[in-house]
């Protein structure tokens, strides 16, 4: 596919990173062989999002998505998955610059963070940083321990089993 | 976004939906024991046990190490670092996602060479 590559078959993977920057931010990084305006077209047609948004490997499947990229434009994407009833992803589009910088609400709860998605070609490929800003440190950590809605009762059920195991393993 | 994550995490937490599996959790947070030890402890066949500690494995809940022909089980990293765990499982799902992704930008771009000429300005 590229030049400068002629030795090898297929073109390296990128590597993802991901990272907690601060008590309230998450920012994931990715390069692709791209330009930006093609990326970002892959980010804000839904025929598109669709085919990548829901990988096999989740064992989620998207079953409908709808993302009408304008500011104050609506996002909607709902998902299925085999142990829990269908859920849904849906907020609203505050920044569209194109080829450049995507910013949406996220409007499940009040708990929701803000992401900023940045694309920056240089060379012809694309730098990609997801930025999401969460309201609160508590809302973040609370993301992370999976401590509001969606499946209360498993993660009550963890949390006993962690404060358990948490206080035999404090006396050894 | 959250909601969807912790779709994703349902498999982990299947495993802790069952008696003996959370059993299991608490004997090892105890001490380390042999798959044999397990089993004879919740009296049960060996396969029996190692079904259970596999599905505890895949979820990182518990590790095992063979030694000689003595598997032994311990807890896994999960419980200590669940921020940490977390974070990797985000890292999975984008990760996959941009993999697709990938394959998008591929196709736009030979879409592009090919439509090239009467399309862009």
């Amino acid at each position: 596919m590229d030049a400068r590559r002629e030795s090898e078959p297929t073109p390296m993977k990128n590597r993802t990173t991901v990272e907690r920057k601060s008590e309230r931010e998450l920012v994931v990084t990715r390069t692709f062989n791209g330009p930006a305006r093609i990326v970002f077209e892959a980010w804000t047609k839904p025929e598109l999002l669709k085919r990548w948004w829901a990988p096999k490997s989740t064992g989620v499947s998207l079953l409908s998505c709808e993302a009408d990229v304008r500011v104050g434009g609506r996002y909607r994407f709902e998902f299925g998955h085999e142990a829990s009833k269908p859920m849904a992803f849906f907020g609203r589009y505050i920044e569209v610059a194109p080829h450049s910088r995507l910013v949406w609400t996220n409007d499940e709860s009040d708990d929701g963070a803000v992401t900023t998605v940045t694309f920056e070609e240089k060379g012809g490929r694309t730098l990609l940083v997801m930025h999401e800003l969460y309201p609160s440190k508590e809302a973040l950590d609370g993301a992370i321990a999976g401590m509001e809605g969606g499946m209360p009762e498993t993660f009550a059920q963890l949390d006993e089993l962690l404060v358990t195991l948490g206080a035999s393993v404090g006396r050894s | 976004m959250v909601q969807y994550v912790r779709a994703c995490f349902d498999a982990s937490f299947a495993a802790l939906s069952d008696v003996t599996r959370r059993g299991v959790l608490e004997q090892l947070g105890r001490a380390d024991a042999s798959i044999t030890d397990l089993a004879e402890k919740f009296h049960m066949t060996l396969t029996g046990m190692k079904k259970h500690v596999g599905v505890l494995e895949q979820a990182g809940l518990v590790t095992t190490e063979k030694v000689g022909r003595v598997r032994t089980c311990k807890l896994g990293l999960r419980r200590l670092e669940e921020e940490a765990a977390w974070i990797e499982r985000y890292h999975q799902l984008w990760d996959a996602r941009f993999d697709g992704l990938d394959k998008v930008v591929e196709e736009l771009k030979r879409k592009e060479k090919v439509n090239g000429r009467k399309k862009r300005e």
